[in-house]
């Protein structure tokens, strides 16, 4: 073909490609939508139950460690919080670790349960929906319920009086990272069990620790200085800091960058992960 | 309902939908499916027949598209059954072993679910499921949870779902297993009415009066081979003697019985009927394969053996099944 004929054919082929690639993802993720939906029908049953327990958690948690245990704190001067109240040092602290909470809860039993217990998945596979759309789908349904609870907790945060900058509004997007975070490799693991035991030890031996020790309840500068470098590598505390961060309204750029940086990589490398441990599993 | 066996004959065509070559199935070590082949046309109902672990399920999943093959080809209604499974599983309806149903949603919902995995709009899908559900008469526990249905009710749930995109092929997978005798003529009665609808049926089963009962065509797979193919009637004709003489001996005969009986073929091939086909001593009778049974059975009277009951009875796909693997089908 000669030059002018490029010339004018240029804008055609990207546009092509543009074009296939907008279809190419709808098409991948419409299938992932199909399977979102069945979980939202299936919550459609346990809705209010699973709100009330949104409510009452953050409720209790910050009655009793913010403003109970946050008595005594205050009392002993805050300069080691960065000079804010217990309460305020704590509260967006509990919102990461409550992103956190809700994805593992969504990625271990309800993953085990659609693949071992009640099948679900062999189902849903012998239709057009691939495992990998399962995957996709389920974490579509947990994005949804991070978005629920990280909102939830922002109310009560703010019934508490623990909201200090309209700048905690930016904590929604980074709690929907710091929960897909956990949530995606978790389910490339849950996928894999025959067995609900392991979940009870990632509870044990992660869930909780990282819940003590990642900087909810105490700055990880509190920690012998041998341990820090291990808190600074769980994703929690990525989530934390910048929950407070922003929480505080004093946001840092360049430490943000290095957070949603590590998370989002975490969260695609479970999706990664996940898609093939979904295919090994429901591909038998 | 009886099946009306003249019926089996008139709908399938020659169009081949499923076509397998050499395929085979290994996990690790173990080989499940070994290197079988067959055709199956459409409009007719096609089955595999062979005990537990014979590699029927192994065959099944693949031809569903949720197993990739170890080797061999499998194309599925024109298409190959690894790079095109997304689209062969659009247009199949899958029964499977083991109930999948969701027990805590209800009877609809299941259907719903199920429609929009294949994104059916839901109208069509509303249209649809009541339509179905009056087909497999459980119109009336639409509204209700999966979870208190009987097993019956269950299987005929998932029958009804794995129909909610009108399937050109249904695989069944064992269907009646674990049935009771009138919930398994009910299901036989819908997967019959089906085949008259044009739906292809591929089924797996170890039960030789259901393979008698819906299969045109169907092969006998032991070990992971196929060890014979053909129509019920076929099979019979060419594996087995028009009837069976069934002895029982008191158990404290039975063995003496049975050698005598052995020996007696031997050296005189109980020669007022002709020969015995052949003998077949199990566990608590022993079976002779024999033209003609009355007089084979005054043949066994008048050599001074007397069985404590005797029956005569034509040849089934169990005595096929035996013939060709030395055991039979739900030991």
């Amino acid at each position: 073909m000669g030059p002018p004929a490029e010339s004018s054919a240029a804008p055609g082929p990207r546009f092509l490609t543009q074009w296939f690639l907008t279809q190419w993802f709808l098409t991948q993720w419409s299938l992932a939508v199909r399977a979102f939906r069945f979980w939202l029908t299936n919550y459609g049953r346990t809705w209010r139950g699973s709100i009330y327990s949104s409510v009452a958690s953050p409720v209790l948690y910050l009655g009793a460690m913010g403003l109970g245990l946050g008595t005594l704190v205050d009392q002993h001067g805050t300069a080691r919080l960065g000079g804010v109240s217990y309460l305020a040092f704590l509260a967006p602290g509990l919102l990461a670790a409550t992103a956190m909470q809700t994805a593992m809860g969504e990625a271990t039993y309800p993953v085990l349960a659609s693949v071992k217990w009640l099948k679900t998945y062999q189902a849903a596979v012998a239709t057009p929906l691939r495992p990998a759309d399962l995957l996709r789908g389920h974490l579509l349904f947990t994005a949804m319920r991070l978005l629920m609870n990280c909102a939830i907790f922002l109310v009560v945060m703010t019934a508490f009086g623990a909201a200090r900058s309209l700048w905690l509004l930016a904590t929604i997007p980074v709690c929907l990272l710091t929960g897909l975070a956990f949530a995606a490799p978790i389910e490339a693991f849950a996928i894999t069990r025959q067995k609900d035991s392991s979940f009870a030890m990632l509870y044990r031996f992660f869930l909780i620790p990282l819940f003590l020790f990642s900087g909810t309840f105490f700055p990880v500068s509190q920690l012998p200085g041998w341990i820090r470098p291990a808190a600074y590598a769980t994703p929690l505390w990525h989530g934390v800091e910048l929950c407070r961060s922003l929480s505080l309204g004093t946001p840092d750029p360049g430490g943000a960058l290095v957070h949603v940086t590590y998370l989002a990589a975490l969260a695609l490398a479970g999706l990664l992960i996940g898609q093939r441990s979904y295919r090994r599993r429901l591909y038998v | 309902m009886q099946a009306d066996p003249g019926y089996c004959l008139l709908v399938p065509t020659t169009e081949v939908l499923i076509r397998a070559r050499n395929l085979t199935k290994r996990f690790g070590e173990f080989t499940a499916v070994d290197g079988i082949g067959f055709e199956l046309h459409r409009g007719e109902a096609f089955g595999f027949l062979g005990p537990n672990g014979a590699g029927k399920s192994s065959t099944m999943r693949m031809i569903g598209c949720v197993s990739p093959p170890t080797s061999g080809e499998l194309s599925i209604l024109g298409m190959d059954s690894v790079a095109q499974g997304q689209a062969i599983r659009a247009r199949l309806g899958v029964v499977p072993q083991e109930d999948t149903l969701d027990v805590e949603l209800t009877v609809r919902e299941n259907l719903l679910i199920y429609g929009r995995y294949f994104g059916l709009p839901r109208d069509l899908i509303a249209e649809r499921t009541a339509r179905l559900l009056d087909f497999v008469q459980l119109a009336d526990r639409a509204g209700d949870q999966v979870e208190p249905l009987s097993g019956g009710m269950k299987r005929r749930l998932t029958i009804a779902r794995s129909l909610i995109n009108e399937p050109e092929v249904l695989l069944l997978d064992e269907p009646t297993t674990g049935l009771d005798p009138q919930a398994r003529h009910v299901v036989w009665d819908r997967l019959f009415r089906l085949k008259q609808q044009g739906v292809t049926l591929v089924l797996t089963t170890h039960y030789m009066d259901e393979a008698e009962q819906l299969c045109d065509r169907l092969v006998v797979m032991d070990a992971g081979k196929i060890a014979a193919a053909g129509s019920p009637r076929e099979l019979i004709e060419r594996y087995s003697t028009p009837e069976v003489l069934e002895l029982r001996f008191h158990p404290a005969d039975h063995d003496q019985a049975a050698e005598k009986l052995t020996s007696m073929l031997a050296t005189t091939g109980l020669t007022t009927t002709g020969p015995a086909d052949r003998t077949e001593i199990l566990a608590d009778r022993v079976l002779l394969y024999v033209p003609d049974g009355d007089a084979a059975l005054a043949a066994v009277r008048a050599c001074g053996v007397d069985p404590l009951t005797s029956l005569v009875r034509r040849s089934s796909l169990e005595d096929v099944f035996l013939r060709l693997t030395g055991r039979r089908l739900e030991d």
